[in-house]
């Protein structure tokens, strides 16, 4: 009985989602809002070649400093809920093939992540992507060390100076009269090469290392609470 | 192509939907939830193709000129990456709250919790 | 090559690992399942000529979150192991 009542939620929604899947066609052309970040003044403007870095960071950017934010909550719940007593365990010891190799892929792993949100304005990828890219590469440290001491003073401090600079620099274009988050503040370069974009690729860097701490952080309080086994 | 994208991501919802409704272990409902997620990104992403377009961007030269004809809509795709961040900070605090939840009452059974029922 | 076959094969086999994230009786299956939707669902992305949103969802959707339902997985499944009083609760981990 109560099967057939979320059977008449369901369809209820799908006749709602049905209409939307009907007069849907497929774009033939942009949206007028894209059509002007895509025109030739907007993009030389910005000098980003990704475009969708030039809509995180600067059109956008509001957006995304509201998303750090929220992870930012999330974070601090999560570690408010996970509260750990200290209490000393020690973990099963992992076999020395997969301590070697993960000693040799971490930093490996984090050069990657290093080059993906520092290249975030030129080829796909950015801050959120590097992010998670370091942050995986700490999850298989915690993975093949679990008896380490996680440094948990460093990744805090590393994310708070991050938001901090962040902030920082979006607020500095707002006062020299450019305007917030505005990435005109540093020269703007030549289109296509590293030093480019203006402040794009500092914003988007400082963006990455706040997003892989605290993922890292995250993560290291899911492990913390492990019980012995 | 867009067309069977955006059915398989409404498809997807309605399942994750199905799964918050009906079954009883938190840790399911949870991947629900996840479910519904990846569902909406989908929808959002497939809405946002334009037919023939390539990836907006502009690393070749030829790309430069007449963009706007070229380059599917990159407003939504900012959207969704920030939205799979989120994502993922959400179903975290989920699961840490099933934990405390478990660590209560030693169980995961949903019709279990009826403190609030009256 | 036409994008059309393929997205309509990945759209099936998401469809089917729902499926699987949904009913299936071991905790452990359904959260690789639901890791693998992520995975194909990268793929498909990328099909739709978004990159970024291809490496966001290919390295959080599949690799981060999976990792994190296993660790609450472990943590729930020790906890039972201490206090076991009866045999219910084997039965909603499994």
């Amino acid at each position: 009985m109560k099967k057939l009542f979320v059977f008449i939620i369901l369809i209820a929604l799908a006749s709602m989602l049905y209409p939307l899947l009907d007069t849907f066609h497929g774009n033939d052309k942009l949206s007028e809002l894209s059509q002007f970040y895509a025109q030739s003044e907007n993009v030389s403007k910005v000098n980003a070649q990704n475009l969708v870095t030039a809509v995180v960071v600067t059109y956008r950017g509001l957006d995304t400093l509201g998303e750090v934010t929220i992870l930012f909550l999330a974070a601090a719940i999560i570690a408010f809920f996970l509260k750990t007593e200290s209490e000393k365990r020690t973990l099963r010891k992992n076999s020395e093939i997969f301590k070697t190799a993960a000693k040799m892929l971490v930093p490996i792993i984090t050069m990657v992540g290093i080059y993906i949100f520092i290249n975030g304005h030129l080829t796909p990828g950015g801050g959120f992507q590097g992010g998670a890219v370091i942050a995986s590469g700490v999850i298989l440290m915690l993975l093949a060390f679990p008896n380490m001491e996680f440094n948990h003073k460093f990744f805090e401090a590393l994310e708070s100076i991050s938001g901090v600079v962040y902030v920082g620099l979006a607020a500095f274009g707002a006062i020299i009269g450019l305007g917030f988050l505005d990435n005109a503040i540093l020269p703007l370069g030549k289109f296509g090469e590293l030093f480019s974009a203006g402040a794009i690729p500092v914003i988007y860097s400082f963006v990455g290392l706040k997003v892989g701490a605290e993922l890292s952080n995250i993560l290291n309080k899911f492990k913390s609470v492990q019980a012995e086994n | 192509m867009e067309y069977i994208t955006i059915t398989t991501g409404f498809l997807i919802i309605l399942a994750g939907l199905w799964a918050i409704m009906t079954r009883k272990n938190i840790i399911r409902i949870i991947i629900g939830f996840s479910l519904f997620d990846t569902g909406i990104h989908i929808v959002m992403v497939s809405m946002a193709y334009v037919k023939g377009g390539v990836a907006p961007i502009l690393d070749k030269n030829e790309l430069l000129t007449d963009t706007a004809n070229k380059i599917v809509d990159p407003v939504p795709q900012a959207l969704v990456l920030t939205a799979i961040v989120i994502g993922l900070g959400v179903t975290a605090l989920m699961l840490a709250y099933a934990m405390k939840l478990h660590s209560e009452k030693k169980s995961l059974d949903i019709e279990s919790f009826k403190d609030l029922k009256w | 090559m036409d994008f059309k076959i393929i997205s309509a094969l990945l759209g099936i086999i998401m469809l089917a690992m729902s499926f699987i994230a949904i009913y299936h009786k071991k905790m452990i299956v359904a959260v690789i399942a639901t890791g693998a939707v992520g995975l194909f669902a990268s793929i498909m992305y990328l099909f739709l000529a978004a990159p970024d949103v291809a490496m966001t969802e290919a390295a959080i959707g599949s690799g981060l979150s999976t990792i994190i339902f296993f660790y609450v997985l472990n943590r729930i499944r020790s906890n039972d192991k201490e206090g076991r009083e009866s045999d219910e609760i084997d039965e909603v981990i499994k």
